[in-house]
């Protein structure tokens, strides 16, 4: 629901706004093929991804920059 | 009463004397400068308490204007022209953030050629950006929209933007009596502004202009439409009381001996006041001529118009304005929401004349056209 001229009226709400909707290709990881080298990690520009290599798709805008980093390919991105 | 001598310039500063706005961002631009000088006088001599800002251009102007609005503030700012034309990027953006403020546009041809003459290209321009939109007639209209443009405005079933344009030079440079009402009969019309749908304040923090992705845009561009549609209710409440408390009664449209009139001249501004002249001359010799005037343009009062002009067989729409390629706003905005046969006339444009005969030639070419829109008052020589 938007309020009257789109204010936001409720601080720290951003997290309600579920970004990962942007999203065409979704990253699925083999993790059975990951050598939890962090490279994912490190590189998501939206820190979608925890230490247990778990992928937020709330948030994920499916970038596919974690496939590129991914050295041994664990990483496949597959249309929605 | 009290009748005082004045411009439209001057009666528009008095009636925001009256209205008293916190903050007052003008930028001079010919020919709305005197608003803005007389606004300044004012408050430099106590007679408004706001801040008066000012601002280094047109875009600043309203930019200040939607920054102070968003503190939950009345705001003022006036234009014209060039002027409207700079702030076309915020004009938008007031409206989306339901931000009600209230501006007077003096209406000016926009370049090129540059023209600092007369038409209403420049505020019909903004046609679309969800402010409500008044044409004065008179200086004493211009007085009395500006004070019912802030009661509407705020009115918390609208929470929109409204611009109260008068014809440059023709209104602004002219004098003529005016009634300006007593403090206390404005008061009991337009009480203190009290905003409560969003303004910034530490104590409940929010966030205003904020970016939406396609989930929110098209729901907040909605509420627009249904406000801006919902205005017309409020527009008439408060036409009604203001003839209670004034005594001069407004609507959406003005109908001068158009109730029995077989051909219907259909116009906006002081253009109005010849074309009634004329309408009297040819009445007297008979002829069943009148005249509607369109006074609020947006939201657009298509049933008070359709219901205006119905009657009559043949309609000449004047435009003092152009949609190249395919002719006057209000014609083709007629045209587009009403079954009637209507023509259109552009006239008018960058201050040219437009005389008792030229009104008189659009009155036959509506009797006997010939093409659906054409322009009157072209130097023959010329072409």
């Amino acid at each position: 629901m938007v309020s009257v001229g789109a204010a936001v009226k409720e601080p720290g709400s951003t997290r309600k706004n579920k970004t990962g909707s942007w999203r065409t290709f979704k990253p699925i990881l083999d993790k059975e093929k990951c050598i939890e080298c962090e490279n994912c990690i490190m590189f998501c520009p939206e820190g979608c991804i925890n230490n247990d290599y778990d992928i937020d798709y709330d948030y994920c805008k499916g970038c596919g920059i974690c496939e590129e980093e991914c050295p041994v390919k664990a990483i496949k991105m597959e249309r929605e | 009463m009290v009748l005082k001598v004045m411009s439209a310039n001057q009666a528009i500063a008095e009636a925001v004397k009256l209205a008293n706005p916190n903050v007052i961002p003008v930028y001079p631009i010919t020919p709305q400068t005197t608003i803005s000088e007389y606004l300044a006088k004012f408050v430099a001599d106590g007679d408004i308490k706001a801040e008066y800002i000012r601002v280094e251009s047109e875009h600043s102007a309203i930019s200040a204007c939607l920054g102070a609005s968003g503190t939950g503030v009345r705001v003022f700012t006036a234009t014209s022209s060039q002027g409207l034309a700079l702030m076309h990027e915020i004009i938008f953006a007031a409206a989306g953030l339901r931000a009600p403020i209230v501006m007077a546009d003096a209406n000016r041809a926009l370049s090129a050629p540059l023209s600092i003459w007369n038409d209403q290209q420049d505020s019909i321009s903004e046609r679309d950006s969800g402010w409500m939109q008044i044409y004065a007639e008179n200086g004493q209209e211009a007085l009395d929209s500006i004070l019912i443009s802030y009661r509407v405005s705020e009115d918390k079933k609208v929470l929109l933007p409204s611009m109260v344009c008068i014809d440059g030079f023709i209104l602004t440079h002219t004098v003529e009596p005016v009634d300006v009402p007593g403090k206390e009969d404005v008061d009991k019309f337009l009480p203190l502004y009290k905003p409560d749908h969003a303004y910034l304040d530490p104590k409940r923090p929010m966030s205003i202009g904020t970016f939406t992705d396609p989930n929110y845009y098209m729901e907040a561009r909605h509420d627009m439409e249904v406000a801006l549609e919902g205005a017309k209710k409020v527009i008439t409440k408060a036409n009604s009381e203001f003839a209670e408390i004034f005594g001069r009664k407004y609507d959406f449209v003005e109908k001068y001996r158009s109730d029995d009139a077989d051909i219907i001249l259909v116009a906006m501004g002081s253009i109005c006041s010849s074309i009634k002249d004329v309408v009297d001359e040819l009445r007297d010799k008979g002829e069943k001529v009148g005249l509607v005037r369109v006074r609020v343009f947006r939201p657009f009062p298509t049933d008070e118009i359709y219901e205006a002009i119905k009657g009559a067989s043949k309609i000449g729409v004047l435009d003092k304005n152009v949609s190249f390629s395919i002719g006057g706003v209000l014609h083709n905005e007629i045209k587009a929401k009403m079954d009637v046969d209507a023509y259109g006339f552009i006239v008018g444009l960058g201050g040219r004349d437009i005389k008792p005969e030229h009104i008189k030639e659009i009155i036959e070419k509506t009797k006997n056209p010939t093409t659906q829109s054409q322009w009157i008052g072209l130097n023959k020589e010329d072409i």
